[in-house]
C-alpha cells in the first residue's frame, strides 16, 4: 500500500503584519510574489517524484495570506503539487482535502469561485473577532462586515467546508466581548471553528505592549473563556477534537490531524517544515536564499531518483536544514505529546503496533503520576488528557519528553 | 662581625582595611629590587583572585626581601602580610607572633579606624614594636598633622617621626625601609637549642604538597631530618626547606633561629599542620610548646550541599583541599531530608563563609546549596547536659530544654558624629546593649555595644555601611554566652517541614522573620498543579502563612507541523528548569530558594 502524505505550501505574504503575529510573513510587491512563485514551483518539481511515490491525502495553503496570490499562480502551484494524482480522487472531498487560508478583504466572489475551480474544497478564514475595536487593536486590515462579505461569497462560490479562526483572551477582552464573537460565529454555522487563546510571542508588537500581563485577562478568566467555548460549542453540535479545534461531525481538519498523529508531511515554501521519514526539516527562512531554487534547477537536470537526490542538492545549497533526526525514543515522545493534543487521546494498541512495546513499559511511571495528578484519564485502550490536563498540558508533555 | 641574626628583620604591616597595606607591601618588594617593575603585578601579595576582587587579604602571605640600607649593610627583610579582616583574628595573631615589629599604616585622610585600634592592640599584646606610617599623603584631603596627633592621643604611641608616604605613588618608601632596619629589633633565639618553630600558615601546593610556613624561634632544621608537631603529635621527614621569593619558593640548605621560611615534608595528613602549632625535631624535641596555640573555634556554621547529589564526593574532596589552605575551616558530614548528603561547615565569620563558598564554586567548579548560617548556641537540658548546637535541626524537644544561651560579642563601631544616631538605632534593632560612647575628636565617636552574634552574621556589615554612607568601621570579639529567649522557627512547605530551612531566632523577632521567610519563599517556589501552603511554625504553632497558587494554565494553544520542533524545544527548556530543583514531598523547590532566605533584609 502506498504511504499517505500531506503537503503544506507556505505563502509568506500579507498586506500588513498583525500586531500579535510571529509567523513568517511580510508585505510584498508584485515582482517579489512572482519570483517567489517561480522558486516555489521549482521546489515542488524537485519533490515531484517523492510526492508521486505517496498517496496525497491533503494539501494546505497557509501563510501569511495565500489568498493574496493571483489565481493563476494558485492554480500553477496547486497543479504542480497534484500533477500525478488521480484527478477523480482530487475532486472527491472524501478522499482529498485541499485547504486554503483566506483573509477577509483580500478576495471577492470571483476569486473564491476560481479557487473552488482550481480544486480547493476547504477554506480557513481568519476572522479573530467580530468586534471592530478588537480587530483594530490586533492590527487586522478588515472589519467584521468585510468578513461577512467574504463568508457569504464563499458559501455562494460553493465552499461547503469552512473554518473560522477566532482568538480569546485578547487585551482588555471582557466575557461579553468574547461571547459576542463566539455566538456570532456559531450563528453563521461554519463547519469548523478554531479558537485560540492568545499567545504573546516575543518580537511582536503585542509582546512589547502586553508581555507584563497588565491588560490581559488573568489566567482564571482565560480558563473560564476556554470552558465556555467548549460548553457552548458542544451545545451547538461542535466537537472539540484538539486543544483549540472544534468541528461538526466529519469536518475535522484532516491535514492538521496528520501532524498530531505522526504522519509524514512535506512542507514547501519559505521556512516550511517537513517530516520525512525520521527527519524533521526546515526550509531556509531567508527569501533571498529561497529564491536560489530557481538557479538550482538550471544546473541540475535529471533528478529522477526522487527525494534522496533532491535532498542532497538542496541541503548542500542551504535551502533547508535537517533540524532533527528522530530516534525511536523521540518518536515515542512525539507519539505522546502530539497525540495527547487530540481529545480522543492515544491508543495503547497503536503504540504497541508502531513501536513493538507496551506503553506502560516505556512511560509507566509518567502515566501513573499523571493519572494520580488527575491530568490523564485512561479507559480500556485509550489514554487521554482530562479537562485539567488540557489546561496544563505543557506540564504533562514535559513528563513524556 | 655580628651574628647573622643582626641582619634579619621580621615584620608585618597592619592597617584598617583599605588604608593601603598591600600597596605598601608591593612598593617594599619593588624597592628592594628582587622584582623588576615589569614583573610586578598590582598587589603581588594578594594573589588569590578573590582577594584581589574583594580588595582584602585573606591568607597571610610572606616574602623575603634583600635591602641594602644606608649604613651599607645588606639586610634580610621578612615581610609577613596579615589577613585584613576581623574574621581572621587568630591567623593575624599567629602571624604577629612570628615578627618582632609591626608597621602600622594609617590613612592620612581617614585617620584611625576600628580595625586600626584592634590591630594595634593585638600587636602590642604580642610585644611587638609598633611604628606608624602615614599613607596617602598625596590625597587632597590628607591631614597628616591631625592623624599624627590622633595616633599619639588615642593609641599613645610615638608618631612624630612617622614617615609620610604615598604607597600608591611610591613616595618616601625608603623612609619606611630605613625605619624597619633601624627600629625593628633583630630576632633573638638560640640556633644550638632544640628546634622550636612556629607554624603561622600552611598551604597546599599541587606540586610540593603541604607547605608549612614557619618562623624558627630556636634551633635549626635541614632536609632529611625528622620533625614532630607538638599539638597534633604528627611526625614527618623534611623534604625541602627554603625561603620566600616574591611569588616563588627558594629552597636553601638550612633554616636557623630567627629565620622565616617554609618546609615541605612527607606529611600525609594536612590536618597535621595546624596554625599556631610548634614544630620540633623528633630526635631532640624541645620541652615546651610556644604559647598562644589554640584550636581555632568556628563562630558561624552552615550546611553545604552539592546541588547535584551525585557530586557529594567532589564536595568532600574540595573541602579537604580547601582545609589544606585554610585550617580554620572545619566540616562534618550531615544529612538533610531536603538536601540529601552534605556537610555542616564551621567558619570564623560570615565573610570567611562567603569566601569559602565562592572558592568552592570557582576553584573546584562546584554548584552548592548553602543553608542559613547559624552561630553556636548552648542548650542546657533539664537533665543537666549542655549541647553546643550548630545545626538548628538538632535542637532537642522543647520539653527537654531548660534554657538556652547565645554568644554575645563586644562590638566597637567608629563613626562620624552625624551618623551616631542612625547607627545607635541599628544596634538597638539588632538587640544591641549600649555600653559607652567616646568622642575621639570632635567629628568622630567610638560606640561600644554588646551584641548577639546571630544578629551580626547576616547582613550587619551591609546595614552599617548603608546607614553611615560608608563612614562607619566595625570590629568585634567574642565576649560571653548569655541566656536568651530563643526559639526554633520551622518552615513547612505543603505541610512538610523542611529541615534545611529551620533556624534559631530570638522569640521577639520570630514572627517578623517567619513572615518574611514565607513571603520570600512564595516568590521563589514556582507554581505547581496544586496549591502549596508555605508556613512558618514554632513547635506546632503556625505563626505565618503564604500560599503559592496552583497553576491554572500552562498550554500552547497552537502546535502545527511548522513549529513542532520549536514547541518541543520550549518544553525541553521547561523540563530542564524542573531538573535543577529539589524535591520536597511532591513540591519542587529551586536551589536558590534555600539561599534566598539568607537575604531577607535586602529590599
Amino acid at each position: 500500500m502506498e504511504k499517505e502524505l500531506g503537503v503544506y505550501v507556505h505563502i509568506p505574504f500579507c498586506v500588513r503584519k498583525c500586531n500579535y503575529c510571529d509567523f513568517l510573513s511580510f508585505p510584498s510587491c508584485k515582482e517579489e510574489r512572482k519570483a517567489y512563485v517561480k522558486a516555489l514551483l521549482e521546489e515542488i518539481s524537485y519533490y515531484s517524484s517523492f510526492i508521486n511515490a505517496h498517496k496525497l491525502k491533503t494539501v494546505y495553503f497557509g501563510g501569511g495570506t495565500p489568498s493574496l496570490l493571483d489565481t493563476e499562480d494558485l492554480k500553477l502551484i496547486f497543479d504542480a503539487v497534484t500533477i500525478n494524482q488521480d484527478r477523480k480522487g482530487i475532486c472527491d472531498f472524501d478522499t482529498f482535502e485541499a485547504t486554503i487560508e483566506v483573509n477577509p478583504g483580500t478576495v471577492d466572489y470571483d476569486k473564491l469561485k476560481r479557487m473552488k475551480e482550481i480544486g480547493f474544497n476547504r477554506l480557513s478564514i481568519g476572522l479573530q473577532s467580530v468586534n471592530d475595536d478588537e480587530l483594530k487593536l490586533m492590527g487586522r486590515i478588515h472589519t467584521y462586515e468585510d468578513f461577512l462579505n467574504t463568508y457569504s461569497f464563499a458559501r455562494k462560490a460553493g465552499f461547503e467546508n469552512i473554518n473560522i479562526d477566532i482568538i480569546s483572551s485578547l487585551p482588555y477582552q471582557t466575557e461579553e466581548k468574547y461571547l459576542n464573537t463566539l455566538n456570532t460565529v456559531i450563528s453563521l454555522e461554519p463547519e469548523h471553528i478554531s479558537s485560540y487563546s492568545l499567545i504573546i510571542e516575543e518580537g511582536t508588537l503585542f509582546f512589547e505592549k502586553y508581555a507584563n500581563g497588565d491588560f490581559l485577562p488573568d489566567e482564571d478568566t482565560d480558563r473560564a473563556f476556554y470552558k465556555m467555548t467548549n460548553d457552548i460549542l458542544e451545545k451547538h453540535g461542535y466537537h472539540r477534537y484538539e486543544i483549540s479545534n472544534y468541528s461538526k461531525h466529519n469536518f475535522q481538519s484532516r491535514h492538521n490531524s496528520s501532524y498530531w498523529t505522526g504522519k509524514e508531511y512535506l512542507g514547501v515554501g519559505l521556512g516550511a517544515s517537513s517530516l520525512v521519514g525520521n527527519e524533521r526539516r526546515t526550509n531556509t527562512a531567508f527569501i533571498k536564499e529561497y529564491l536560489k531554487w530557481t538557479d538550482l534547477i538550471k544546473k541540475t537536470v535529471a533528478l529522477e531518483n526522487g527525494v534522496k537526490n533532491a535532498k542532497d542538492l538542496a541541503l548542500c545549497n542551504g535551502l533547508y536544514e535537517v533540524t532533527e533526526v528522530l530516534s525511536k525514543k523521540d518518536k515515542m515522545s512525539e507519539f505522546m505529546i502530539l497525540g495527547l493534543r487530540m481529545t480522543e487521546g492515544i491508543k495503547k494498541s497503536e503504540f504497541r503496533r508502531q513501536f513493538g512495546k507496551e506503553i506502560e513499559e516505556v512511560f509507566g511511571k509518567e502515566l501513573k503520576e499523571n493519572i494520580k495528578n488527575g491530568t490523564i484519564v485512561t479507559k480500556d485502550d485509550v489514554i487521554r488528557l482530562s479537562e485539567f490536563g488540557l489546561d496544563v498540558s505543557n506540564r504533562v508533555f514535559c513528563d513524556f519528553l | 662581625m655580628g651574628n647573622y641574626k643582626d641582619k634579619i628583620r621580621n615584620f608585618c604591616i597592619i592597617a584598617h582595611i583599605d588604608h593601603g597595606k598591600s600597596t605598601l607591601a608591593d612598593r617594599i618588594i619593588e624597592m628592594t629590587g628582587v622584582l623588576t617593575t615589569r614583573e610586578m603585578q598590582a598587589q603581588v601579595l594578594d594573589n588569590m583572585d578573590l582577594e584581589r576582587e574583594r580588595g582584602i587579604t585573606i591568607k597571610a602571605q610572606t616574602v623575603r626581601c634583600i635591602y641594602k640600607a644606608d649604613d651599607g649593610e645588606e639586610y634580610i627583610l621578612n615581610l609577613i602580610d596579615t589577613p585584613g579582616h576581623v574574621d581572621f583574628n587568630y591567623e593575624v595573631s599567629r602571624s604577629l607572633a612570628a615578627c618582632e615589629g609591626a608597621v602600622l599604616v594609617v590613612d592620612a585622610a581617614q585617620g584611625i579606624e576600628a580595625q586600626t585600634l584592634a590591630n594595634v592592640y593585638l600587636a602590642l599584646d604580642h610585644d611587638l614594636e609598633v611604628f606608624p606610617v602615614i599613607n596617602k599623603i598625596d590625597l587632597p584631603s590628607a591631614e597628616p598633622e591631625r592623624v599624627i596627633n590622633e595616633i599619639e592621643d588615642v593609641i599613645g604611641i610615638e608618631a612624630m617621626d612617622a614617615p609620610l608616604i604615598s604607597a600608591k605613588q611610591g613616595l618616601n618608601i625608603k623612609d619606611v625601609l630605613e625605619m624597619i632596619v633601624k627600629k625593628v629589633p633583630a630576632p633573638k633565639g638560640d640556633e644550638e637549642a632544640p628546634l622550636k618553630g612556629l607554624i603561622f600558615d600552611s598551604i597546599y601546593d599541587s606540586y610540593k604538597g603541604v607547605i608549612v610556613y614557619m618562623r624558627v624561634m630556636d634551633g635549626s632544621i635541614k632536609p632529611g631530618e625528622r620533625i614532630k608537631m607538638l599539638a597534633t603529635g604528627a611526625e614527618a621527614d623534611v623534604v625541602e626547606v627554603g625561603t620566600f621569593g616574591p611569588g616563588r619558593y627558594m629552597p636553601c640548605d638550612e633554616l636557623k633561629a630567627g629565620m622565616v621560611g617554609y618546609i615541605t615534608a612527607s606529611l600525609k595528613n594536612v590536618k597535621d599542620t595546624r596554625i599556631g602549632d610548634t614544630i620540633t625535631k623528633a630526635s631532640r624535641p624541645c620541652t615546651e610548646a610556644l604559647p598562644g596555640y589554640k584550636k581555632v573555634q568556628s563562630m558561624v556554621y552552615c550546611g553545604m550541599y552539592p546541588a547535584d547529589g551525585a557530586h557529594y564526593q567532589d564536595l568532600k574532596d574540595a573541602l579537604e583541599k580547601l582545609q589544606l589552605n585554610d585550617a580554620s575551616i572545619n566540616y562534618e558530614p550531615e544529612t538533610s531530608i531536603a538536601l540529601g548528603f552534605g556537610f555542616r561547615c564551621g567558619f570564623l565569620g560570615l565573610l570567611h563563609l562567603e569566601i569559602a563558598q565562592e572558592r568552592l564554586e570557582r576553584e573546584y567548579n562546584l554548584d552548592l546549596v548553602t543553608t542559613a548560617p547559624s552561630v553556636i548556641y548552648h542548650v542546657y537540658k533539664t537533665n543537666g547536659d549542655m549541647i553546643e548546637l550548630t545545626n538548628p535541626t538538632n535542637l532537642p524537644d522543647a520539653s527537654e530544654i531548660d534554657h538556652m544561651e547565645e554568644p554575645f560579642v563586644s562590638a566597637e563601631i567608629m563613626v562620624t558624629t552625624e551618623f551616631v544616631g542612625a547607627i545607635m538605632t541599628l544596634c538597638q534593632e539588632r538587640r544591641g546593649i549600649y555600653k559607652s560612647i567616646e568622642y575621639i575628636e570632635k567629628t568622630r565617636a567610638l560606640l561600644k555595644y554588646d551584641m548577639p552574634l546571630n544578629e551580626i552574621i547576616y547582613d550587619f556589615f551591609d546595614a552599617l555601611k548603608s546607614r553611615s554612607k560608608g563612614y562607619a568601621s566595625f570590629d568585634y570579639e567574642l565576649k560571653e554566652y548569655v541566656p536568651s529567649k530563643l526559639v526554633k522557627l520551622d518552615i513547612l512547605i505543603n505541610h512538610e517541614e523542611v529541615d534545611a530551612l529551620s533556624f534559631i531566632v530570638h522569640a521577639d523577632s520570630a514572627y517578623d522573620r517567619g513572615r518574611r521567610m514565607c513571603e520570600k519563599l512564595k516568590d521563589e517556589i514556582p507554581r505547581h498543579m496544586f496549591e502549596i501552603p508555605i508556613q512558618a511554625a514554632i513547635g506546632s504553632k503556625i505563626i505565618a502563612r503564604e500560599t503559592v497558587k496552583a497553576v491554572r494554565k500552562d498550554v500552547l494553544a497552537k502546535c502545527y507541523g511548522g513549529d513542532i520542533s520549536r514547541k518541543k524545544k520550549l518544553l525541553e527548556k521547561q523540563k530542564e528548569g524542573k531538573k535543577r530543583m529539589r524535591q520536597i514531598g511532591s513540591v519542587e523547590v529551586p536551589q536558590k530558594a534555600f539561599m534566598s532566605v539568607l537575604k531577607l533584609d535586602e529590599e
